[in-house]
C-alpha cells in the first residue's frame, strides 16, 4: 500500500493546509469503512479523490467536515489537521467558521427557499461583507442571478449544482470539499462547472478537495490525485502522472492499449492484485 | 420557467376516492345537486314539476329528509344575517387562537421532525407560571417577562437533556420523549404552583361592542375576543416576518428543508432547536393567558392542544399558512355548526366538530389543505 507522499501540488513547496493522517472510520459502531486513509491538501491546491462506488470518498470528505456525526459515523483512529490544528472533534459549524466547507453529493439545495435565500444561508456564520460575497457568487454564476427568486427545487440540476457551490462560497471558505459535482449532469455542463471551480481556485485562492467518479475530468483540473479502493488509498501522484498511468487508464478511464473498454469488464480481483501486490 | 424547469407533484398517500375527490368540479357538482334537490323540496320552488317528483320518489324520502334536516338550519341561520355575522366573528376570533396553538406545533415539527405532545401542557405550565408569579406580588408586566424567561429556560433544558441525545432517532422515539415531557411538566407545574384554579389578574377588557346593525339585529362583538384576536394576529404576523425576513428565520426554514445541508453550511442545530422551543413556549404562554382569562387557569387548559390537532390535520403538519387558515376554519366552522345543529343534536357540537372535519380532510386530502408541496424534478 502506498503512503501519501509529502511532496504534493506541482512540485513546489506550498504550505500544507489540510492533512488527513491514517484515519479509520466506523459507522454504527460496527461497519468499518475507512481503513487508514491519509492525504494532504496544500494551500491553493486542487486535489482529487478518485474511486469507484462505495470506495469511501464521501466518507473521507465527511470525516474532514465532521458531517459524519449526523450519520452515526465515527473517526476511531488517526487525526485530521487543519492549518496545524487538530480538528476532528470540532462541530461542522466551527469548521465552517475556520474556512472548511463541504458541498454535499447530490447538491442538497434548500428546495423551498429561493436561490438567493439559499445563498444567504451559506453566510449564516458571517456578520459582514455578505452583500459583496453575493455579488461575487453572481459574478461567477450569472445564471444564478437570473434565477435568484426561483425556488431552488424548481431550477435545473446544473443550476442546483451552481447554487450549492455558490452557497458554500458565501461562507468565504479557504477550503472547499466538493463531493461529485458532476453527478447526473451533461458533459458540457460538467465542463462548465469544473471551469468555474478552477477559476475560483485561481482567483479566490480557494483550495479544493474534490471527490469524483469522473476520473477523466477530475484529473484534467486537479493538481494531485489519490485513488481510493475499499477504504484504502491504493495510489497517489501528480494528476498528470495519474492520467498517464497505464493502470489508471485501464481501470478508471476505461482506456487500454486495445482501445476503449467498458468499466464493467474490469475484474475486481485483477485490480487488487496489481495494486496491492 | 424554461423547459428544463420542473413540475410539482402532489404529496402524500392517496385515498381510494381521490381520483374524483381531488377534482374541484366534482365537489361543485355534488354541492349544486344537493342544493338543487333540497331547494326544490324545502322551499317548494318547483312544487308541481313532474321530474321533481320523479327524483324525489327515486331517492326516497329518507335521503331527502336527512339532507333537509342537515341543510335547513344552515340556510335558516344565514337568513338571520345579523346574527350570522356575529356568530361568524366570534368563531373567527377564537380561530385565531387555535391558529396560534397549532403554530407552536408546526414550528417544532418543522425544525426537529418532532410531534410535540407536550405543547398543551406547555400552555398550562406557562400560564400557571405567569399567574403564580403575580400571586407573589410581582407586577404583571414583570411577571410576564419572567414567564417568557422561564419558557426560554425550559427550551434550553429540553435541548440539553433530551433533544441533543435523540439526534437521528426514529420519529416514534421523539414522540415518546415528548409524552414523557408532558407528564413531567404537568407534575412539575402542579408541585410548584399547586393545582387550584387560578384567576388571571389582568384587567382584560370586558363587555361587548356594538358593531353594526342589520335589520333589527345589533351585531355585537366581545371586547375580550377582539383584544385576544388582535394580539394573536400581531403574533402571527410577527412570526411570519421573523420566518421570512430574518437570518435566523431563514436558517429555521433551511433546517426544516434539509438537516444535513443546514449542518454543512454551519447552521448550529442546537441553537435552532432552542429558538424554536422558546417561540413555541411564548406562543403557549400567550394562548394560556387568553384562554385562562374567562374561567381561570386550570388543568383543562392543557386540553386546548387537543383542538390544535384537528387544526394540524386540516392545515398540514408542515405548513405555517395552513395552521393559520385551518385555525380560522375550525373556529368559524364549529360555531356555525353549534348554532345550526346544536338544538337538534342536543348541543356540544363545538367539542367534536373539529375532529369530524379533520376526518373528512384525512380522507379527501391527507396532506392537509396546505400540506408541503413535494418538489419532484423530472
Ligand atoms: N451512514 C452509513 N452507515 C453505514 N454505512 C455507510 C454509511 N454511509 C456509507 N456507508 C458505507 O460506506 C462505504 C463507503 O461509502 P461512501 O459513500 O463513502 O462511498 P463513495 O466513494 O462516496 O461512493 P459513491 O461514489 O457511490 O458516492 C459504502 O460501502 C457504504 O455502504
Ligand atoms: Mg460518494
Amino acid at each position: 500500500m502506498s503512503e501519501a507522499s509529502t511532496s504534493t501540488g506541482n512540485g513546489d513547496a506550498k504550505q500544507l493546509l489540510l492533512a488527513v493522517n491514517n484515519i479509520e472510520v466506523i459507522y454504527d459502531h460496527v461497519i468499518l469503512v475507512l481503513k487508514g486513509v491519509s492525504l494532504e491538501v496544500p494551500e491553493g491546491g486542487i486535489v482529487a479523490l478518485l474511486g469507484a462506488n462505495g470506495a469511501g470518498k464521501t466518507t473521507t470528505l465527511k470525516a474532514v467536515s465532521n458531517l459524519l456525526g449526523a450519520e452515526r459515523g465515527d473517526v476511531t483512529k488517526g487525526n485530521i489537521l487543519y492549518k496545524g490544528e487538530e480538528v476532528q472533534n470540532l462541530d461542522p459549524n466551527q469548521l465552517v467558521k475556520r474556512g472548511v466547507i463541504q458541498v454535499m453529493e447530490g447538491r442538497h439545495c434548500f428546495e423551498h427557499l429561493t436561490v438567493e435565500e439559499n445563498l444567504l444561508t451559506g453566510a449564516y456564520t458571517r456578520r459582514s461583507g455578505i452583500n459583496d460575497s453575493l455579488e461575487l457568487v453572481y459574478s461567477y454564476f450569472p445564471r444564478l442571478k437570473d434565477r435568484r427568486t426561483s425556488l431552488a427545487g424548481y431550477i435545473s440540476g446544473g443550476e442546483q449544482q451552481m447554487c450549492a457551490i455558490g452557497r458554500a462560497l458565501m461562507s468565504n471558505p479557504s477550503t472547499m470539499l466538493l463531493d461529485e459535482p458532476s453527478m447526473g449532469l451533461a458533459p458540457q455542463l460538467v465542463e462548465e462547472i469544473f471551469e468555474r471551480v478552477k477559476k475560483l481556485n485561481e482567483e479566490q485562492g480557494v483550495s479544493i478537495l474534490l471527490a469524483e467518479q469522473n476520473t477523466n475530468m477530475a484529473l484534467k483540473y486537479a493538481h494531485y490525485g489519490y485513488i481510493l479502493e475499499s477504504g484504502r488509498v491504493v495510489m497517489d501522484g501528480d494528476a498528470k502522472d495519474l492520467a498517464e498511468n497505464e493502470d489508471v487508464k485501464e481501470f478508471y478511464l476505461g482506456i487500454s492499449s486495445e482501445g476503449r473498454r467498458s468499466f464493467r469488464d474490469v475484474k475486481h480481483y485483477k485490480r487488487r492484485k496489481r495494486w496491492l501486490a | 420557467m424554461t423547459a428544463e424547469a420542473s413540475t410539482a407533484g402532489e404529496a402524500g398517500a392517496r385515498s381510494p376516492l381521490s381520483g374524483l375527490t381531488g377534482k374541484w368540479w366534482f365537489w361543485a357538482a355534488v354541492i349544486v345537486a344537493v342544493f338543487a334537490i333540497v331547494g326544490l323540496d324545502v322551499w317548494g320552488l318547483d312544487e308541481d314539476a313532474e321530474n321533481h317528483k320523479a327524483i324525489l320518489s327515486f331517492l326516497g324520502d329518507g335521503l331527502v329528509g336527512f339532507l333537509k334536516a342537515v341543510t335547513e338550519p344552515v340556510a335558516l341561520f344565514w337568513l338571520k344575517l345579523g346574527f350570522a355575522i356575529e356568530t361568524s366573528m366570534t368563531g373567527l376570533l377564537v380561530g385565531v387562537l387555535y391558529s396560534l396553538v397549532a403554530l407552536g406545533f408546526v414550528l417544532i415539527y418543522k425544525a426537529s421532525g418532532m410531534f410535540n405532545y407536550s405543547q398543551g401542557v406547555m400552555v398550562l405550565f406557562a400560564a400557571l407560571t405567569f399567574v403564580g408569579l403575580t400571586e407573589y406580588g410581582i407586577p404583571v408586566i414583570l411577571a410576564l417577562v419572567m414567564a417568557v424567561g422561564v419558557m426560554i429556560l425550559f427550551a434550553i433544558v429540553v435541548e440539553f437533556l433530551i433533544l441533543r441525545h435523540l439526534v437521528n432517532q426514529e420519529q416514534i422515539i421523539l414522540f415518546m420523549a415528548t409524552i414523557g415531557l408532558a407528564f413531567f411538566l404537568e407534575g412539575f407545574g402542579d408541585t410548584i404552583w399547586g393545582s387550584n384554579v387560578k384567576k388571571i389578574p389582568l384587567d382584560l377588557p370586558s363587555g361587548a361592542m356594538d358593531w353594526l346593525t342589520i335589520g333589527d339585529w345589533n351585531v355585537q362583538v366581545q371586547w375580550l375576543d377582539i383584544s385576544a384576536a388582535a394580539t394573536g394576529a400581531v403574533m402571527v404576523v410577527a412570526l411570519a416576518v421573523f420566518f421570512n425576513k430574518t437570518r435566523i428565520g431563514r436558517a429555521l426554514r433551511a433546517v426544516a428543508d434539509d438537516h444535513q445541508a443546514a449542518l454543512s453550511v454551519g447552521i448550529n442545530l442546537r441553537t435552532i432547536w432552542i429558538i424554536v422551543w422558546s417561540v413555541a413556549g411564548i406562543v403557549a404562554l400567550f394562548a394560556g393567558i387568553v384562554w385562562g382569562a374567562p374561567s381561570g387557569v386550570q388543568f383543562s387548559l392543557s386540553l386546548i392542544a387537543l383542538k390544535a390537532l384537528p387544526v394540524l390535520l386540516i392545515g398540514g403538519f408542515e405548513s405555517i399558512p395552513g395552521a393559520i387558515v385551518a385555525g380560522l376554519i375550525v373556529g368559524f366552522g364549529e360555531k356555525i355548526a353549534e348554532v345550526s345543529w346544536g338544538d337538534s343534536l342536543g348541543g356540544g357540537i363545538e367539542n367534536w366538530f373539529a375532529f369530524m372535519l379533520a376526518m373528512v380532510f384525512l380522507v379527501i386530502r391527507p396532506q392537509g389543505l396546505f400540506g408541503e408541496k413535494i418538489i419532484e424534478r423530472v
